[in-house]
């Protein structure tokens, strides 16, 4: 029972970063319906600004997680500009595909810049446990299951509350409508993509403890947060952090209670399981085709 | 200018549409069967690669290109075919029935992925197509008593009629050349018949082929097989030309390099899935001459330009130590896709058809022939 409660917790505390790159992913889908296949890569991007202000630099925790949030940003910004406003409008594909160039360029650059080494970055939860009888958790699982259960009603509340949210389902919804409303959609695609690079940046710098920083660890994280995003229904943001925790669980699970292998395999046959079963996920809308 | 009458239907579907294409395509033939005679082994090599890539090239732009339905997976199909090969081998089989039994065995499941494929569109596709490659990975990676697992697997050389081909041989060039040139033409005719209609139906509208009578799911799966199937005999070429396979071999990177050929090349004709793999399959030799003769070169191109000895060499091992940081492969590729993206969409083989245009129509040519529309209203979701 403890060993199970044990996994229980390193599952949700995993499930709580592919949770916030899927919170990442559903953000520009949310808004722009593309895909950003470079989410992973905008997180270990991240991860290294991070560990450049604090290890290289020496600056304090708090404002070197900051600064690399705003550096993050405003280089999610830079990215949008550059490679998905000339191509919106045009064919998902064609942005799957750009986005698929982007991690490309980011991950050989970061490992030019940086090098293939495994980073890690001190943190002020690295050390010491929290106790509950003969339960042992570690503060670094914690912080990443408080910062995501922060971020995820931060943004909730953000969507649904605020205009600028509002703005942004809207032209999600349809693009030129929401223009001929006055809603600027240049800019706000724009504050998406900053969004989501600083939640990203945020997923980069908690993991940091748990799993280190490397050039790879963008792809590898990345595509595990697809199944997290499906399973969620593309596009709600409670169910990509629900559907983040539901793989991390069931990876763990399998992990510790299934032969080898299966651990790798067992959130893919899930999602193929929710594709086939339930393709709009967990909490998506369902939506009827009008002809 | 040629003007073509076309006074009935088999004008329009002819293969040769006038007599410049058998002039055009029966040289660069001749120069094709003379090439293994000419040309380096280690072009000799590359030019093996550019078949079997060629060929996977073409069955993707069957699903992807024609039929609409973006795949990611298809190093997982490369696999299987050349595993099966492989396998069969070993109790010796010969060759003519362990390809036909792993294009055959690819289809197959290539069809089993289609049926579930049916109920998704765009990048829940995508992911799908993912999934499966990484959960075939896995097996094979697993199932060690049929696959050797991470170990990988020696295949033996291959043997035709009783004669062994060695895989540098012009005999294999020939092999994987004519299945690359049986490929193409069979995929041509494909198109024209009322299959390959209604997969471009497919792919332009669901709803407008539906509602002429296409039966969208069976030839949804139909296309998924085809494709799969030719990737099958692609990965037995692609085992033999190895002569190794290990499952590392068949990662999503390698499906991604197969989406990049269709995508270089252009993704709405047969001539971009040779053209894209032309260009893949050399940005290898082209980067170790950056990196082997650029520095010279550019050292020298600076001391002609005045600058001093020192200055010179300098400039030589600076553009070295670039050209062989680690990862500017991966740099490079991510760049050349986004500028694809960005700038060429319709790719290599749109960049020909304008430049043709541009000197057909002079000086009338106009840029806006080729823009694309864009949509702003997202309906990819409710198609």
């Amino acid at each position: 029972m403890l060993d199970f409660v044990q996994q229980l917790v390193s599952g949700v505390a995993l499930g709580c970063v592919y949770g916030l790159i899927a919170l990442g992913f559903v953000l520009v889908y949310k808004a722009t319906e593309v895909v950003n296949f470079a989410q992973g890569d905008l997180m270990m991007l991240g991860g290294f600004f991070a560990f450049t202000f604090i290890g290289m630099l020496g600056l304090n925790y708090w404002v070197g997680f900051a600064g690399a949030v705003a550096a993050m940003a405003a280089f999610g910004m830079l990215a949008e500009r550059i490679v998905v406003r000339p191509i919106l409008g045009y064919p998902q594909f064609s942005i799957i595909m750009a986005t698929i160039g982007l991690g490309y360029f980011l991950r050989s650059v970061a490992g030019m810049i940086w090098g293939t080494d495994d980073f890690k970055i001190e943190t002020p939860f690295s050390q010491g446990v929290l106790r509950l009888g003969s339960l042992v958790l570690a503060y670094d699982k914690l912080s990443v299951i408080a910062a995501t259960i922060i971020l995820c009603a931060l943004l909730y509340l953000f969507f649904n509350k605020t205009t600028l949210g509002t703005a942004m389902r809207a032209s999600s919804e349809n693009m030129l409508a929401a223009y001929y409303m006055g809603i600027p959609v240049k800019r706000v695609v724009s504050i998406v993509w900053a969004i989501s690079a600083a939640v990203a940046t945020c997923a980069g710098v908690l993991l940091a403890p748990i799993t280190f920083i490397h050039s790879n660890v963008g792809l590898v994280l990345g595509l595990k947060a697809f199944p997290a995003a499906v399973l969620g229904g593309f596009g709600s943001i409670p169910g990509a952090v629900v559907g983040g925790v539901l793989i991390g669980v069931i990876e763990s699970m399998a992990g510790f209670y299934l032969p080898e292998g299966w651990k790798d395999v067992a959130p893919y046959l899930v999602l193929l399981a929710v594709l086939l079963l339930k393709p709009e996920g967990l909490f998506g809308l369902h939506v009827r085709k009008k002809v | 200018m040629r003007f073509l009458f076309k006074t009935d239907y088999e004008d329009d579907i002819r293969l040769f549409p006038h007599s410049g294409y058998v002039v055009s395509y029966g040289s660069l033939f001749a120069v094709l069967l003379v090439a293994p005679y000419v040309l380096s082994s280690y072009l000799m090599s590359q030019l093996v690669f550019v078949c079997i890539y060629a060929t996977v090239g073409v069955a993707l732009l069957i699903l992807t290109g024609f039929t609409g339905q973006a795949s990611l997976g298809h190093a997982a199909f490369l696999a299987i075919g050349a595993y099966t090969a492989v396998y069969l081998q070993q109790f010796n089989v010969p060759f003519p029935v362990y390809f036909l039994a792993a294009g055959l065995l690819t289809g197959v499941i290539g069809a089993l992925v289609g049926f579930p494929a049916l109920r998704l569109q765009g990048i829940y596709l995508v992911i799908a197509t993912i999934s499966f490659a990484f959960i075939v990975e896995e097996i094979l990676a697993r199932w060690e008593s049929v696959t050797n697992g991470n170990e990988g697997m020696r295949v033996k050389a291959l043997s035709l009629f009783g004669t062994a081909v060695s895989r540098d041989s012009p005999a294999f060039y020939f092999l994987c050349l004519a299945v690359l040139v049986l490929t193409i033409v069979g995929t041509l005719n494909l198109l024209r018949s009322p299959t390959g209609r209604a997969f471009v139906a497919i792919r332009d509208s669901e709803t407008a082929a539906r509602s002429m009578g296409v039966n969208v799911a069976l030839y949804k799966v139909k296309s998924f097989a085809i494709s799969a199937a030719i990737t099958g005999f692609a990965g037995v070429l692609f085992a033999h030309k190895l002569s190794f396979i290990s499952p590392e071999m068949f990662t999503l990177q390698l499906s991604i390099e197969f989406i990049i050929v269709i995508l270089i090349g252009g993704t709405f004709s047969l001539h971009g899935a040779v053209l894209g793999a032309i260009f893949i399959v050399m940005i290898d030799p082209f980067l170790t001459y950056l990196k082997d003769d650029m520095p010279g070169i550019i050292a020298g191109v600076a001391a002609t330009l005045g600058a001093g000895k020192e200055r010179a060499a300098h400039i030589q091992d600076g553009i070295a130590a670039f050209a062989s940081l680690n990862g500017l492969k991966g740099a490079i590729y991510g760049v050349i896709i986004v500028l694809f993206v960005l700038f060429e969409p319709l790719g290599l083989y749109g960049r020909w058809l304008k430049i043709k245009l541009f000197f057909q129509l002079f000086p009338l040519y106009k840029r806006a022939t080729f823009k694309r529309q864009k949509i702003y209203v997202k309906s990819e979701r409710n198609r």
